[in-house]
């Protein structure tokens, strides 16, 4: 049996919002990490599937651009990640608002 | 021949720049002499147009010589162009030689001066707009010469700086003509817009479009302007101050040359002028009034500068006078005759002053006849010149001016034969407290003022007053023939001698005088003569022994009926008040206000939106997903509806 476009779209909604509100709650740096991809890969999973609905080749070329960039967001993050760690034994996001301006 | 034309005021130009460039270098006194060698050049240049220009025939001596065309503006063609006629010439040929002598005094006279090289650089760039302003041929290129020479004036006023009392009589001058020369531009704004050309001989060809009350307007207009740069009434006190400067500029600028621009302008307009009977009444009476009133003041100044500065005054209301009568040859012959023998008694003020260190004050001076004979002889001329006694150069050209005044204006001519009188009185009274008397000069061995003798670094020396080099002596030999022997331009019982009558073509022959009979004319002149007698006999009497008479020197005319006073109270004091308001509380409240409250606005909005950056990612999270759903429950309204 085949699922309708719906379907994919409500996943995708559901991942999403999953990942914003984990992003909102959670403390942990790499957890956060961790809801921002899932909300990036929710995304993907809409354009692949209106690339689909609308046969549109389109979307499902700007997923490959999306990972690309994504992976290389993930290796700049986990640098810093790597970093704050390093000094502060710890990756606790609040504790770095003494960085703000 | 006459193309060499352009050199005149192109050689001290030229001059201007090389000293400008290389002044320095040049150094005293080769910077003088390269000043004086351009000036004399460019009155050579001027004795070869005028022999030129006397070799064609009466109607044909009168020719153009474009150069460039300055500014193309549709309607508007302004040409830099030469007009070279009778009149130009004869103002080119005793501009450059005057100067060319006062150039020469300079280079004694200057002698030692920190700034010796930037004085001739003033001295050339002046002598080249002079040249300018005589020569053009249309009212704006006019302009560019006319403030030529106000701002040279205004620097070499004020050429010793470092005297607060040079700055500022600098800036007088400077601003007296500014004021006055709104009167030029409006005149020129309207003559073009009448007559749409700014050519002199476009404007005379076009009068016929300057009626209804036009050409008085211009004229007055012109007048106006006329007024601020030869210091006529009410606009005379900025030439008393600009004795300031050094003396051979007093003699150059503020006595031969510059100050009579106005009247060289009143004459050029002529048939303009001749149009508008209000016009010439104006200048007529502005003339004598300003004659008699500044000869008033002359008779009771100590300043041996300031004297003849209101000579100078007075003799431009003279001259003034003539013009105003329709008797422009008259003008022309004083203008002449004065360029000479003022330019003559300033030298020898100036060879005074420089003998005595730089003293003044006539009340400090006396008995120099034992000690400077060639001065002495040289000012006794000149004295006797201006005083207008016979043969000397004074007595045809102002008795050429009061026959004119006599058959048009008779009231003015009265005003003018009294101030003949005044003039004989004030230069003898001159003469007398600085060559007879005793030896005042003696009693100053460390006296407490010294108001001049600070300025040039000269002690109060123990030594004789002396005579100057001989490159001072020269200009007042020169000088002193020309002012005695100046009279035979224009003699006027000789119908047959008359070197002034080639100015005929410009004016046509308009004079008043030529109407009368000889008859009248030998009682007029009688008249003149005896009046100047009877002036300078009371003068040497009451003070070639006496160096004070207090009774004799009211307070008034002292103060030059106070006028500066009148002037600071009635613009300066309002000025200042008006400045100071400004600067206390237009500036400190409005503006700095103004100012001051953009920034603390700025400083308030920034420290209420500090709050908002916590350093919380979460916070700025929720941030974004707040504003993403303000967003699309916006564009879900606007699907909806």
């Amino acid at each position: 049996m085949s699922l309708g476009g719906g379907w994919y779209l409500g996943l995708a909604a559901v991942v999403f919002s999953i990942g914003a509100l984990g992003l909102l709650v959670r403390r942990n740096v790499l957890v956060m990490f961790m809801c921002v991809e899932l909300m990036l890969n929710a995304a993907n999973l809409t354009f692949v599937t209106f690339a689909r609905m609308l046969s549109d080749i389109g979307g499902q070329a700007l997923v490959f651009f999306t990972l690309v960039v994504a992976a290389a967001e993930v290796v700049v993050g986990l640098g810093i990640v790597v970093a704050i760690f390093r000094r502060r034994r710890d990756a606790t996001a609040d504790d770095l608002h003494i960085m703000r301006g | 021949m006459l193309h060499a034309a352009y050199l005149m005021p192109l050689l001290p130009f030229a001059g201007f720049v090389v000293l400008a460039g290389a002044g320095r270098r040049l150094g005293d006194p080769w910077a003088g002499w390269l000043g004086t060698a351009t000036v004399a050049g460019s009155f050579v240049v001027a004795c070869v147009v005028y022999a030129g220009l006397l070799g064609r025939g009466a109607p044909a001596r009168s020719f153009t010589q474009s150069l460039f065309t300055w500014i193309p503006v549709g309607a508007l063609q302004v040409k830099v162009a030469l007009l070279v006629d009778p009149l130009s010439m004869t103002m080119a040929l005793f501009v450059s030689g005057v100067s060319a002598l006062i150039h020469l005094y300079s280079i004694g006279y200057m002698k030692g001066d920190p700034d010796y090289p930037k004085f001739f650089v003033y001295l050339n760039l002046f002598v080249a707009s002079m040249l300018v302003l005589v020569l053009s041929d249309n009212l704006l290129f006019t302009f560019v010469g006319w403030e030529g020479v106000g701002v040279c004036s205004y620097w070499l006023v004020a050429f010793w700086f470092g005297r607060d009392s040079a700055a500022s009589a600098g800036k007088k001058a400077f601003l007296y003509n500014r004021l006055a020369d709104v009167g030029f531009l409006v005149a020129v704004f309207l003559v073009f817009s009448k007559t749409g050309t700014l050519n002199y001989g476009g404007i005379f060809a076009g009068v016929s479009h300057l009626g209804g009350g036009a050409d008085t307007a211009a004229c007055v207009l012109l007048f106006v302007a006329a007024v601020g740069k030869s210091a006529q009434l009410p606009l005379f006190p900025w030439l008393a101050d600009a004795m300031e400067g050094p003396t051979p500029v007093s003699a150059l600028i503020h006595a031969a040359t510059m100050v009579t621009a106005g009247v060289y302008l009143m004459c050029r307009i002529s048939p303009l002028l001749a149009l508008s009977h209000d016009a010439q009444l104006v200048v007529a009476s502005v003339g004598a009034a300003t004659a008699f009133v500044a000869a008033t003041i002359g008779c009771a100044q100590s300043d041996i500068k300031k004297v003849l500065a209101y000579s100078t005054v007075s003799q431009l209301g003279y001259m003034f006078l003539a013009v105003g009568t329709g008797a422009y040859e008259a003008a022309i012959f004083l203008m002449v005759a004065h360029a000479f023998f003022k330019a003559l008694l300033f030298l020898g003020a100036g060879s005074v002053i420089h003998g005595l260190h730089d003293e003044q004050d006539l009340k400090r001076m006396g008995n120099l006849r034992r000690y400077m004979q060639l001065t002495f002889v040289t000012f006794g001329i000149g004295t006797l010149a201006i005083a207008g006694i016979p043969p000397l150069s004074g007595f045809f050209a102002k008795g050429d001016v009061l026959d004119n005044a006599f058959a048009r204006y008779p009231a003015l001519w009265a005003i003018g034969l009294a101030t003949a009188a005044l003039t004989a009185y004030y230069m003898t009274r001159l003469l007398s407290l600085a060559f007879y008397g005793d030896d005042r000069w003696r009693a100053r061995p460390g006296d407490d003022a010294a108001p001049h003798g600070a300025a040039r670094g000269h002690g109060a020396g123990g030594t004789d007053p002396h005579e100057g080099p001989w490159v001072m002596a020269l200009p007042l030999v020169v000088l002193a023939v020309l002012a005695a022997a100046g009279g035979v331009l224009h003699l006027p019982w000789h119908p047959h001698w008359n070197p002034l009558g080639w100015l005929d073509p410009v004016f046509g022959t308009a004079q008043y005088a030529a109407h009368q009979s000889t008859g009248t004319l030998w009682a007029l002149g009688v008249v003149d003569a005896a009046v100047a007698v009877v002036g300078l006999g009371v003068a040497f009497a009451l003070w070639s022994r006496r160096a004070s008479r207090p009774a004799l020197e009211p307070a008034a005319l002292q103060r030059a009926w106070y006028l500066d006073d009148v002037y600071d109270a009635v613009i300066g004091r309002p000025a200042q008040r008006l400045a100071r308001f400004s600067a206390t509380v237009v500036d400190a409240k409005v503006i700095d206000g103004a100012v001051h409250g953009v920034a603390g606005l700025t400083r308030l909005v920034g420290r209420g939106l500090r709050r908002v950056q916590t350093g919380y990612v979460r916070q700025y999270a929720l941030g974004v997903v707040l504003g993403i759903v303000a967003l699309l429950a916006w564009m879900a309204s606007r699907a909806v509806s």
